[in-house]
């Protein structure tokens, strides 16, 4: 017998599985949910908030001329100096583990035994990640052009929001460094501490090391790049390399050797960090096994 | 085969054309889970040992073994958690290492007992779940609703997974494996961490599932378990399967005792009653357990099971419970088991 009617029925009941995109974000929905009610978000909400807190009455009570001469200092000295510590709290705080926690809290049998592919969880993922750090930086800079309205009316320098977008690209790439580092390990605990000591102080470490006494320039640290965030509100632009030379006495003296990116070198180291490291990360995150 | 088809709907389509193949559209659209030459190594170890199982139709099949058999390698390899060293995993015609997405679009999984995101309530876990197959909006909330009441957890629908037992979790994750209603459901030990009345839901539930036209494949050490559920059983141990096959004729090929069972009745048995009961075809022995109850051991399977019950019934001597026990199946198991040490 020809039954037409029971195939379909079958045929209608073909499953329709949405698009990897869709079911990126998808993904980017409900990590996002998760954030918003993690202690995490709030804790790195509650340090932003702190920084802003603490620049806003001692600007007002001591009224440093370090800040005050102008509106480009003043937003050089509170942006140009915290933002990029933000950055890299954000970095640690929602990349340090997203990827490690999968494995290691066994969260990712949940999601990655369905319909979907790897990719579409680690960039949902990162992108979510993305999303809530931002939010964080915009809430403190929000503080802060309301304090450079208060001292210096609505005129805001256009070197802020150049300042803005490279904290965008140096975020974007602080992030692709962090989920890496992410997927590498099984275990949270390294990959939030590697990322918190590469950050906080390795980087950093290393090129003052380098540049300073063996005179190389480190085109190859994220942090090196991360200058001209804050180098941006410098006017003119500070000089690539400057070496200084100390007089030490008797004839003896110390040159130093001081190096800042420039701008299209800052942008395309980042750039770099991240599209290298998100291609490694990804390609981990395929490889990786739920054992 | 028709299984073997990478593209289902072309051959649907074709079949649509083509009348005289209509006949064939029973066999494309039965559930299909194919392992072929399937091994996993770890280095110097092998998990999975060139593991060749074809399952189809609409049936619950147990994937019986000790912990560390490959029980869970398996199922992994099949949801792509892990990758196979050599050989396929098929589903539907479709390999998994190939096209997971596709692969996976009609089949559902609880491997070992995931976690869910702590801060998540059980809708909202669903609802992912949900979102991620593609079920239509419309349907989300009932669907939801009726997976949830499923699992009897209709009361924490809205609480956070977080606070939640790992019995409570499992239910939840039992639940997410009905959403999107597939036609094939791996579960790899579906009853670990529940308590004895959660256990007896979960089989309770795997069984109702059994009647929605769907494949199951669950992977336990718990005989009772596979006896009360299972149609089909796969043994497996050091990575290799031993026997496949329904219960009846695995148990029939390697157990080297009787059937038995524990009837009980609501009079003392005397021992005329014994006597007569011992009369009945198929019955080997008839013991007294105590006075109201007697084991019997009987030969002939399901249809002399059959028979004996009904016998028992029809001679009005206070038959109040029957249970077949699994004795045959443990000592199938403890045969083959012990062979490959």
């Amino acid at each position: 017998m020809i039954d037409m009617e029971t195939m379909n029925v079958d045929i209608n009941q073909e499953k329709k599985i949405p698009g990897s995109i869709d079911q990126l974000f998808i993904i980017t929905k409900f990590e996002i949910l998760n954030y918003f009610r993690s202690r995490r978000f709030l804790i790195l909400l509650i340090i932003g908030l702190i920084i802003d807190l603490l620049l806003t009455g001692i600007i007002g009570y001591y009224r440093p001329q370090s800040f005050l001469s102008s509106s480009l200092s003043f937003y050089s000295g509170w942006v140009g100096q915290s933002i990029t510590f933000i950055i890299i709290l954000s970095a640690i705080f929602f990349g340090g583990d997203s990827i490690s926690g999968e494995f290691q809290n066994k969260t990712g049998f949940f999601i990655a035994s369905r319909p979907i592919r790897r990719s579409s969880i680690y960039i949902g993922k990162w992108i979510a990640s993305f999303i809530a750090s931002f939010l964080i930086i915009i809430i403190f800079l929000a503080i802060t052009i309301a304090n450079g309205v208060y001292y210096f009316g609505a005129s805001i320098p256009y070197e802020l929001w150049e300042s803005l977008a490279f904290s965008i690209l140096y975020l974007a790439a602080v992030l692709g460094f962090a989920f890496f580092f992410s997927s590498l390990f099984k275990s949270s605990a390294y990959s939030i501490i590697i990322t918190v000591i590469l950050f906080l102080f390795a980087f950093n470490l290393i090129q003052l090391l380098i540049s300073s006494l063996v005179g190389i320039e480190p085109w190859f640290i994220i942090t090196y790049a991360s200058g001209i965030i804050s180098n941006i509100f410098t006017v003119p632009f500070p000089a690539h390399v400057v070496t200084t030379v100390t007089h030490l006495g008797h004839g003896r003296t110390l040159t130093t050797t001081t190096y800042n990116a420039t701008i299209s070198e800052g942008l395309i180291i980042m750039a770099g960090y991240f599209i290298i490291s998100t291609i490694l990360g990804l390609f981990i995150f395929e490889k990786r096994e739920f054992n | 085969m028709i299984y073997a088809l990478q593209d289902r709907n072309i051959e649907k389509r074709f079949i649509l054309i083509n009348y005289m193949a209509v006949y064939e559209v029973g066999k494309l659209d039965d559930n299909v889970i194919e392992a072929i030459n399937l091994t996993k190594k770890y280095g110097s170890f092998t998990a999975l040992s060139d593991l060749n199982l074809n399952l189809s139709g609409s049936k619950c099949v147990g994937f019986l073994g000790p912990n560390g058999a490959g029980k869970t390698t398996t199922l992994k390899i099949f949801t792509d958690l892990i990758r196979p060293s050599s050989g396929q995993a098929i589903i539907n015609g479709i390999n998994v290492q190939q096209n997971k997405k596709k692969a996976l679009s009609d089949c559902s999984a609880l491997i070992e007992t995931p976690e869910i995101y702590p801060s998540m309530t059980v809708r909202e876990a669903l609802s992912l779940v949900a979102e991620l197959r593609g079920v239509p909006r419309s349907e989300r909330s009932s669907q939801i609703e009726e997976v949830v009441a499923e699992v009897k957890m209709t009361d924490w629908l809205d609480k956070s997974v977080g606070k939640f037992s790992k019995g409570m979790k499992q239910r939840v994750n039992i639940a997410s494996t009905l959403i999107g209603n597939p036609s094939i459901i791996l579960l790899d030990e579906p009853t670990s961490g529940l308590d004895p009345r959660g256990m007896a839901e979960v089989r309770d539930i795997v069984k109702s599932l059994k009647k929605k036209d769907r494949l199951i494949f669950m992977s336990s050490h718990l005989l009772n378990e596979v006896a009360d559920v299972c149609d089909e059983v796969a043994m497996i141990d050091h990575g290799k399967l031993l026997a496949y096959g329904p219960l009846e004729e695995i148990t029939d090929k390697f157990s080297t005792v009787d059937d038995s069972a524990e009837a009980q009745f609501s009079r003392a048995i005397d021992e005329s009653i014994n006597s007569q009961i011992s009369r009945i075809d198929g019955i080997v022995s008839v013991e007294k357990l105590d006075s109201r109850t007697v084991k019997i051991k009987y030969t002939g399977g399901l249809k002399s099971q059959e028979y004996i019950l009904a016998t028992l019934a029809g001679m009005q001597i206070g038959l109040v419970g029957f249970k077949s026990s699994s004795t045959r199946l443990e000592d199938t198991y403890l045969n083959l088991i012990k062979e490959t040490l």
